[in-house]
């Protein structure tokens, strides 16, 4: 009884882990966008689509605790992930631009931030979606164990 | 426990993003400020066209796209402003012409300046704009039946458009804007100073007090 609890609590700080991540990313997002201002391209809307859905999810699937809340978020956090790392290989320059959708508007390949020299909002966008992705499949794994 | 954690996470993360935003927004209106004093020259040109009286000491400064929706909604709520403050209030035109062949629309409406009907025409072509913009582009061949009815010479309207002066204008404008950093339309800015946040309230509030400071 003792073990199941732990492991229970241990796949619920996971979860909650991921929706902090989610949470941030949007408010991330969301201040890049409506407060300092830069219009987001077509892929990033896309990634936005993956994203923000999540935090909402992710909260339901906390209280009460389900653990088949990584079966709801998983496809939206892997559709996400796929769509960042697109968009990171464009911005990088390993896919060229014109094979992308966004050859209108704001250009996808343009970096409005980098910090540090090396984390562009793409890059970040990978990193969140990766983490939530892994968290997700250890509360899946872990827990059923 | 695990609420109180959740609850306070939550609450964490949204008043940083608040207190970000609200950091953010004063940084932002201050270093447009400093912008417009360090540039003042370029906030308004011979060329631009004036409305109101020349002894105003109150000076509304607006670029303005002709094909942009935010604007039009603001044109008759500026009009307003003066109509109430007649000999007080000057407005100052300036172009943004952000959206796709707007500068079309900017040249025909400097030409129709030309005959003398650069208010009406303006005036005339915003409220019809529904009509000849679509999906955020102007459709040229839309606009020309809104100024039939102003008595211009519509020949010399479409030469006068293609005139490299207009042309000039356009792009003097639009480097104006650039160093100004406007971004957006409508920018308004009272006397040089640019508004804290955008909006019809912090326009009339900007207004009534530089009325306020100037006509004690």
């Amino acid at each position: 009884m003792n073990d199941f609890q732990a492991t229970q609590d241990r796949s619920w700080l996971f979860v909650f882990i991921a929706w902090l991540v989610a949470s941030v990313s949007t408010l991330g997002a969301l201040f890049l966008g409506e407060i300092m201002g830069y219009t987001p391209c077509v892929l990033c809307w896309y990634q936005r689509i993956g994203m923000f859905p999540l935090v909402l999810i992710l909260a339901a699937g906390l209280f009460p605790f389900d653990r088949g809340v990584v079966r709801y978020a998983l496809p939206l956090a892997l559709a996400g992930w796929l769509l960042a790392v697109f968009h990171w290989a464009v911005a990088s320059g390993l896919v060229p631009e014109r094979a992308t959708p966004c050859s209108q508007g704001v250009p996808c390949s343009v970096e409005q931030i980098g910090w540090f020299g090396f984390l562009t909002l793409p890059l970040l966008s990978v990193l969140a979606f990766s983490a939530i992705i892994a968290l997700l499949l250890m509360t899946h794994f872990k827990a059923s164990k | 426990m695990k609420k109180t954690l959740f609850i306070s996470a939550a609450v964490i993360l949204l008043l940083a993003f608040v207190g970000g935003a609200i950091f953010f927004g004063a940084e932002k209106a201050e270093q447009a400020g400093q912008r417009v004093d360090k540039n003042q020259s370029v906030l308004v040109r011979e060329h631009s066209p004036t409305l109101g009286h020349a002894d105003a000491r109150v000076e509304i400064v607006e670029f303005i796209d002709p094909a942009c929706g935010t604007c039009r909604h603001f044109y008759p709520l500026v009009k307003e402003m003066l109509a109430a403050h007649p000999d007080r209030i000057r407005l100052v035109l300036r172009y943004a012409p952000f959206h796709q062949n707007a500068d079309y629309v900017v040249a025909l409406v400097e030409a129709a300046g030309k005959q003398g009907k650069y208010w009406e025409t303006l005036e005339t072509l915003l409220a019809a704009q529904d009509d000849w913009v679509m999906n955020h582009a102007v459709q040229p061949e839309q606009v020309w039946r809104h100024v039939e009815g102003l008595g211009l010479d519509l020949a010399q309207l479409r030469s006068d458009m293609d005139a490299p002066e207009i042309a000039r204008l356009i792009a003097q404008d639009l480097e104006d804007a650039n160093t100004l950093k406007v971004t957006q339309t409508p920018e308004f800015f009272v006397n040089g100073k640019p508004l804290p946040s955008f909006g019809y309230e912090p326009l009339k509030k900007l207004v009534d007090e530089t009325l306020a400071s100037e006509y004690r």
